[in-house]
């Protein structure tokens, strides 16, 4: 009901058609850098270690990390022996993750951003409900802009959920001071890893 | 070249020197100014309270004033905005017309008409520049702090060429006073605290003088800068530019 | 829905008998001004994506109902089920139908101006239900009992040590502690536990793609997708305006946002709720509530452009120092101003004379917006339609400025006669407020016109 009155009213009151602009000149394509994007990452609180091989995530988990219970690891190669068995459920079974290890299929180097996907964490909840938070992106998948992610990449969606992360999860609410791990993942790691040839 | 000066009230009423300041400077770079008789009010303060519609009268006295000058010049740049922007009149349009596009406001007409490239003025005193926003914003007079484009400033450019005068950096370069019509009354709280954020920072940046190209902002700074017993003094922008 | 409240100028004079905290608001708000200052130079194309934004959503309003009806079918297509609400009381009642339907008694919210705008929680609150605000700054207001003060950063007006002492009270944190760090971290584990309870989470929505049905949530918190993940029902809420046509727009607006916003490259999180988890509902509630007669009124649909980025607010002077809740209404502000008219004109009707027309709201927009043009139009519309009752009070003041002073009357010719006409009983009226911080300058001893006829005699 409701509904034929708003549209009848949108359609008698908007303003005449115009056309929509051209992005073209904003794209930056093949520009991704990844030295750029690292500097990014680390301004928003995060850190990143460049890999050349998923064997040196293992070590560097070791070191940086201390008391992780419970570890989630999308690719077995990321981690051996991680968690097993925790994609079933609603999502509230990992309440008590404290480590995930995900890929992101791309990362941006003008916001420190990376694009992750229901394909990829399989549990929705899974990157924001862990209390640390570890993403594995490929240097040869870092773009420019925002422009080259949605027109290069992310044209269509792929997926029922899609999420751009940069940063660990933060807040500014009490008197702006910024303050790392609101409701999301406490930090983030980024392995920037560029395979050795 | 025929220039109509344009006076605005309160200029004429309680800074006549101003008036005399901007005739003086216009005669000195060789124009040939009138001051028709008889002018009245923009209808700004009017427009600018929700009264736009009652202004018809200003306006047609305004056009009768105006209609037959080449330029038209005014001391102050929310006045010259609110012509710029709100003149109109029935069966006049042509003249109304010609008016908002050849109003301009001091600053402006010196450098961008007149191409002024040198004074001969002399002012050696420490002075900061009240940027304000009508004239800014509105036409244009300098870059605006919140674009990424290039800075440039008109009063600045004319500064300079003041001998021995030194203008201070501010922290906020361009936020407004706080005078804003019948806001400095309507909301006489936040007005004058604006004011007195906006002394501040010329105080601190050791201004003698805070000079600009609206008189309405000078005087309500002036007059906090008083009731302070403050020895720093405002000055209009013709002031400075016709001190010898 | 009446309110008993004072206007904007007696507010903000409320807000100015403590002048250190004045200081400290507008410094905290112009530091993040600055932020924003200074990220925007770092992309030199700044100004063109600028108006490459303007634009799109100008092509949005032109186009709404087609987008709208293709955003509805993709989303049906997606899973998702899409709902019409005319007003803020047909979208109350809408989401309290939901959750009857699932009969819960509290459930978690991220940040929605729109449902600020609609009293949902007061409305749900009377029908026995208890809306958690999960956003940081947003559950401080709530257990303040407060509204936020700023679109972006809702308890922007309040001091640590007030929140201490709230958490101290609501979430039993030791009396004293007001560190942001402990502060936050108690909230955190507050909220997880109302997130993991929670079976329904009503999210707002930042952008709302037509041709994908999908719809983007921009948080720093996280707060949203731990809410929306968790829960097996997720209701969106969103004014119609928030549709955008294609993905690739997105590119855009989530490069303008946070750096208008906050001066941050991005929000941590951009979600692309496209389709529902399995075994989740997803429902949309699509909000008209005035906005399509903002539509028809062409001085004023560009308000509808607004991506609540609260960029006007920071580097608004008069915002600055006299807070967010002197504008009495779910948005404060410069956008708040030229929005609320159309809402309620007599309530509102003191906002847009709340601004000097500084201009620098509609530089910092990052959707252009001509927002101090809007708020010189609004006044004049006011006046017109009869609401100047409020307003009135300012021309008397300021004519009594002109008018206290017997020879700027003279000169002030037929000026003067109007207003002598209009409001007689100004002049000679003692009670000028300019003159309460303010001197006024000697009469001097001739005008300029005087003066004239003297020294330039024909
Ligand atoms: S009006 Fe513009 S600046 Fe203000 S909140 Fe909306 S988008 Fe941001």
């Amino acid at each position: 009901m409701s509904r034929e009155s708003i549209l009848a009213a949108i359609k008698n009151n908007q303003p005449d058609h115009q056309a929509l602009p051209d992005l073209h000149t904003f794209r930056r394509p093949n520009t991704g850098d990844p030295a750029a994007f690292k500097k990014v990452v680390e301004t928003l609180g995060g850190q990143v270690f460049e890999i050349g091989s998923y064997t040196e995530i293992q070590p560097l988990i070791a070191e940086h990390y201390t008391d992780l219970n419970k570890v989630v690891a999308i690719q077995d190669s990321y981690l051996p022996g991680a968690a097993t068995q925790w994609e079933t459920g609603d999502g509230r079974q990992l309440e008590d993750v404290d480590l995930a290890i995900i890929p992101g299929q791309f990362g941006v180097a003008e916001n420190g951003a990376i694009w992750i996907t229901e394909n990829e964490v399989k549990v929705r909840v899974l990157p924001f409900i862990t209390q640390h938070l570890a993403v594995v992106v490929a240097a040869k998948d870092i773009l420019a802009t925002m422009h080259d992610a949605y027109e290069e990449r992310i044209v269509r969606p792929e997926s029922g959920f899609g999420v751009f992360i940069a940063g660990p999860s933060k807040t500014a609410d009490i008197e702006q001071s910024l303050v790392l791990g609101a409701h999301g993942a406490k930090s983030l790691t980024v392995f920037l890893y560029t395979p050795k040839p | 070249m025929k220039v109509g000066l344009f006076i605005p009230c309160y200029i004429d009423q309680f800074y006549p020197q101003v008036g005399i300041a901007t005739l003086s400077l216009l005669e000195k770079l060789g124009c040939d100014v009138v001051y028709p008789q008889g002018q009245t009010c923009c209808g700004q303060p009017m427009a600018n309270s929700g009264f736009e519609h009652l202004t018809h009268g200003c306006n047609e006295l305004f056009v009768n004033h105006f209609e037959n000058f080449d330029y038209i010049v005014a001391p102050s740049g929310s006045c010259v905005l609110h012509i710029k922007d709100h003149l109109h009149v029935d069966g006049k349009e042509q003249a109304a017309t010609h008016i908002r596009q050849r109003i301009y406001e001091l600053a402006e007409f010196l450098t961008d008409v007149l191409k002024v490239d040198n004074l001969k003025a002399k002012f050696p005193h420490k002075v900061g520049i009240h940027q304000a926003c009508h004239g800014q914003r509105g036409l244009g007079l300098a870059q605006m702090s919140e674009l990424v484009a290039a800075p440039f400033s008109k009063p600045q450019q004319l500064l300079n060429m003041v001998e021995g005068l030194e203008l201070i950096e501010l922290k906020r370069s361009d936020e407004c006073c706080g005078f804003g019509g019948t806001f400095c009354v309507f909301e006489e709280a936040v007005s004058v605290k604006m004011g007195k954020d906006r002394i501040a920072d010329h105080v601190n940046n050791g201004a003698e003088y805070i000079t600009g190209n609206d008189v309405s902002c000078l005087m309500h700074l002036e007059g906090i800068l008083r009731r302070q017993n403050s020895n720093v003094k405002v000055l209009h922008i013709a002031e400075i530019l016709n001190s010898i | 829905m009446e309110h008993q409240h004072k206007e904007h100028a007696l507010l903000a004079e409320d807000f100015n008998a403590n002048e250190p905290r004045v200081n400290w608001h507008d410094e905290t708000l112009w530091w993040i001004r600055q932020k924003r200052d200074k990220i925007a130079w770092s992309i030199p194309e700044w100004e063109e994506l600028r108006e490459t934004a303007s634009r799109i959503k100008h092509n949005v309003l032109g186009n709404l109902h087609d987008y709208l009806l293709e955003f509805e079918r993709k989303a049906q297509e997606n899973g998702a089920i899409v709902h019409w609400a005319a007003n803020a009381d047909e979208h109350n009642k809408i989401v309290l139908q939901l959750l009857q339907e699932q009969g819960v008694k509290r459930m978690v919210k991220s940040k929605s101006m729109l449902t600020e705008e609609c009293h949902l929680n007061p409305y749900l609150a009377e029908h026995g239900i208890e809306v958690v605000d999960t956003d940081l700054g947003e559950r401080i207001v709530q257990l303040a009992k407060e509204p936020p003060s700023h679109i972006v950063l809702p308890c922007i007006h309040k001091k640590k040590e007030e929140i201490g002492e709230l958490f101290h009270e609501h979430l039993g944190t030791p009396a004293g502690n007001a560190d942001p760090k402990f502060l936050t971290a108690a909230a955190r584990q507050h909220l997880r536990k109302e997130f993991i309870q929670s079976r329904v989470a009503i999210t707002g929505v930042n952008f709302a793609v037509a041709e994908t049905g999908e719809m983007v949530v921009c948080t720093n918190e996280g707060n949203a997708d731990m809410g929306a993940h968790l829960a097996d029902v997720h209701i969106a809420c969103m004014g119609i305006e928030k549709i955008i046509p294609q993905r690739k727009h997105l590119g855009v607006f989530l490069r303008l946002l946070a750096r208008s916003a906050t001066g941050q490259p991005i929000t941590t999180y951009s979600s692309h709720f496209r389709s529902p988890k399995a075994g989740q509902q997803l429902h949309i509630v699509l909000v008209d509530n005035g906005r399509s007669r903002q539509l028809g009124r062409e001085d004023f649909r560009n308000s509808l452009k607004c991506i609540r980025c609260g960029a006007c607010m920071n580097t608004c002077p008069v915002y600055r120092r006299s807070g967010g809740h002197s504008y009495h209404n779910a948005i404060a502000g410069p956008i708040g101003a030229i929005l609320a008219p159309n809402l309620d004109m007599k309530e509102y009707a003191d906002l847009p004379f709340a601004s000097t027309l500084c201009g620098s709201c509609s530089n910092v927009c990052p959707v252009k917006i001509d927002i101090h043009q809007q708020l010189y139009k609004w006044r004049q519309v006011i006046t017109q339609e009869g609401h100047a009752k409020k307003t009135k009070a300012a021309g008397m003041h300021a004519m009594n400025i002109v008018l206290s002073k017997p020879g700027l009357y003279k000169t002030a010719g037929g000026v003067g006669r109007w207003v002598m006409r209009t409001f007689p009983a100004v002049v000679n009226n003692g009670m000028n407020p300019w003159f309460k911080q303010r001197e006024m300058p000697a009469p001097p001893k001739q005008s300029f016109a005087d003066w004239y006829k003297k020294n330039r005699p024909e």
